[in-house]
């Protein structure tokens, strides 16, 4: 692309912290531009759950500034409501923003979150009520209801959280997609393989300073093993796709491995002295 | 360029053909409209036997006759249908059916909105403290003597005393702003039943202490034309805004970070809400008294029978409640010689009911659909 895509969202040295308590996150500065996904990653009470809020506008930055270009489609973890609604007036209510005050949605809105639960692939759910969903699929929901809402910047807080695996790459797929159409988009995350399929920038949350760059330099073993304090490899490899698929020149691709025991031989080493 | 810019945007909205207005009933138009029909046909039958059905008997062919104004006995003086029926049917039970169709429909769609934006299907459109306000206005008018413009004035006047009060407790920094609601309902809602305490109290007990006590029992008995014009204007209001409000306020159900993540503001919204709930509640304190359990009970009712989709629940909560009231005040003038007040009979009927009603839905009492 010749020309430099705009910038939707931008935190300049944000901070927040509750009043008498250390800052939640400090400190950080970063960019979304159309077709751009950053990805933010931490400890869990790093802060990235607060660090999303704040840029979705739900809450205060108390330091430095957030600036948003556009409208916000916000993805929530997935929590039970109190009342039943179907899934798909769950979703139609993405449409909140098109439909004018005193007027509810139309055939258009329905349509747009029809197609929206189509596109998430959970178009089967339509009737059914929300709380009987599992917490996977309340998630997809939740997915559609942001992409009905045809907004172009989409923040989500960590929108892979209790899906299988079918469904973590279906909503990965959906997003990069999404990307490609020129959505700019904010999320974290537990899992960096998830962020290096996604994302163009990371932000690493440790306590209490934030670290940011492309995905590629920032997403290595020492970073991420300082980051969680476990011992992980980064593994690079070439994939050349499915059978049916192979491409001609294999791409090259990394994964992050977590080591669950200390050392290599700590399974395997009883006999060792 | 532009070519790839279309093809996206032909990815990401829905086909054309998908968006266009269905003519036919859809589905989702049924499924929106049959229970509102019902509803709508249970609440002009009560409403029917209602002006048939009293201590004066009037046939229910006359009743037809004289609302159709076909009967020879109001234009031509014929002699079918005797005058005296003419009057008990326009003059003494009309305006009770509409006045009980009106208050019970606003009350029981103030219950359904309050429950909705507070989460919690135990709130009735006592929470907010207007009925308690507007409760010491009328006693208040009623101990100084003021006449029943005064009283229904003075009814009315303190109960958006009591919402600017909740208002004002809660627009303090901090708090959850529902929780600060409901406590700022449950104080303001106490000191203006300890004031109502003191007016009957101060009361003479031989003359204006029945009074209060009466009207504060609840009834539309004593109605008069002067009374129920200036209480129909701020229900008639309230109800068409919250109405129109009602798939906002489903948004609005979700809770206030989700509603501000879909671009609707939570607090305006909110408020917009209540402010019109408290009319309706407090014009229906000023015109019947404290008629409880209707706010409760028939928006439990219809969302067990709906669902919670405020855009059928709300439409049908109006006519059932409508329609209940309706049946309470035939039974409260029907039942005896004199007046059984309309809030204990409904209280009698609604604590059972309640009762029943939990019992068996105790596990699906949150997402009863």
């Amino acid at each position: 692309m010749p020309d430099v895509a705009p910038v939707l969202l931008e935190l300049r040295e944000a901070g927040f912290g509750y009043p008498g308590q250390p800052a939640v996150f400090r400190n950080v500065t970063l960019q979304v531009a159309a077709g751009s996904v950053t990805a933010v990653l931490g400890p869990n009470g790093s802060g990235k759950t607060t660090l999303v809020r704040c840029a979705a506008g739900l809450l205060p930055v108390q330091q430095g500034s957030v600036r948003r270009r556009e409208a916000v489609g916000f993805v929530p973890q997935a929590r039970g409501t109190s009342f039943a609604y179907r899934a798909f007036d769950m979703v139609l209510m993405g449409r909140a923003r098109h439909v004018q005050l005193f007027r509810s949605p139309g055939a258009g809105d329905r349509a747009a979150a029809l197609f929206a639960m189509e596109r998430v692939g959970i178009a089967a759910l339509r009737d059914r009520s929300f709380p009987t969903l599992s917490g996977g699929e309340q998630q997809l929901v939740l997915i559609a209801r942001a992409v009905a809402a045809e907004t172009n910047l989409l923040i989500l807080d960590e929108p892979s959280t209790g899906l299988d695996l079918k469904n973590q790459v279906r909503v990965l797929r959906l997003l990069r997609e999404l990307a490609a159409d020129g959505i700019g988009m904010l999320l974290s995350t537990h899992d960096p393989d998830h962020a290096l399929y996604l994302a163009d920038t990371v932000v690493l949350l440790h306590p209490g300073e934030a670290q940011q760059g492309p995905a590629a330099e920032l997403l290595t073993e020492t970073s991420l093993s300082a980051l969680y304090g476990v011992r992980v490899s980064a593994v690079d490899y070439l994939d050349s796709g499915a059978e049916a698929t192979r491409a001609a020149v294999p791409a090259p691709r990394r994964t992050i491995v977590t080591h669950y025991d200390d050392s290599p031989a700590a399974r395997h080493g009883e006999g060792a002295p | 360029m532009l070519d790839e810019s279309h093809a996206r945007i032909d990815r990401r909205r829905a086909p054309r053909e998908h968006r266009g207005p269905g003519r036919a009933p859809t589905p989702e138009r049924v499924r929106t409209l049959r229970p509102i029909l019902i509803s709508l046909g249970a609440l002009l039958t009560v409403a029917l036997l209602a002006l048939t059905l009293g201590r004066f008997d009037v046939p229910f062919g006359h009743v037809v006759q004289i609302l159709l104004g076909t009967d020879p006995g109001g234009a031509f003086g014929g002699e079918d249908i005797p005058p005296t029926e003419h009057n008990v049917v326009l003059l003494v039970r009309m305006p009770r059916v509409l006045l009980a169709a009106l208050v019970g429909g606003g009350l029981a769609l103030g219950g359904a909105a309050l429950q909705a934006i507070f989460r919690n299907p135990l709130v009735s459109p006592d929470i907010i403290g207007v009925s308690a306000g507007a409760s010491f206005g009328g006693a208040l008018a009623l101990l100084l003597g003021l006449g029943p413009v005064m009283l229904v004035g003075g009814s009315f006047a303190c109960g958006l005393l009591a919402l600017v009060l909740v208002f004002l407790i809660t627009s303090g920094r901090g708090g959850t702003p529902v929780l600060m609601l409901v406590l700022g309902g449950v104080v303001t809602g106490s000191f203006f039943s300890a004031l109502v305490a003191l007016v009957t109290y101060l009361a003479d007990p031989f003359t204006t202490l029945p009074a209060i006590v009466f009207w504060l029992l609840g009834s539309i008995a004593g109605a008069t034309p002067g009374q129920v014009l200036v209480a129909v204007g701020p229900i008639l209001l309230g109800t068409v805004v919250v109405l129109a409000l009602r798939w906002r306020i489903n948004v609005l159900s979700l809770g206030d970070d989700d509603a501000a993540a879909l671009g609707v503001r939570p607090r305006r919204l909110r408020w917009v809400v209540l402010a019109s709930v408290a009319l309706i509640v407090a014009g229906a304190v000023a015109v019947s008294g404290v008629i409880s359990w209707v706010g409760l009970v028939i928006p439990h009712l219809a969302r067990m029978w709906v669902g919670p989709d405020n855009r059928v629940l709300l439409p049908v909560s109006v006519l059932l409640g409508g329609a209940l009231l309706i049946v309470v005040d035939t039974v409260a003038r029907s039942l005896t010689a004199g007046e059984i007040p309309l809030g204990v009979l409904t209280a009698l009927i609604g604590a059972p009911v309640f009762f029943v009603l939990l019992r068996r839905h105790r596990d699906r009492i949150w997402d009863s659909a």
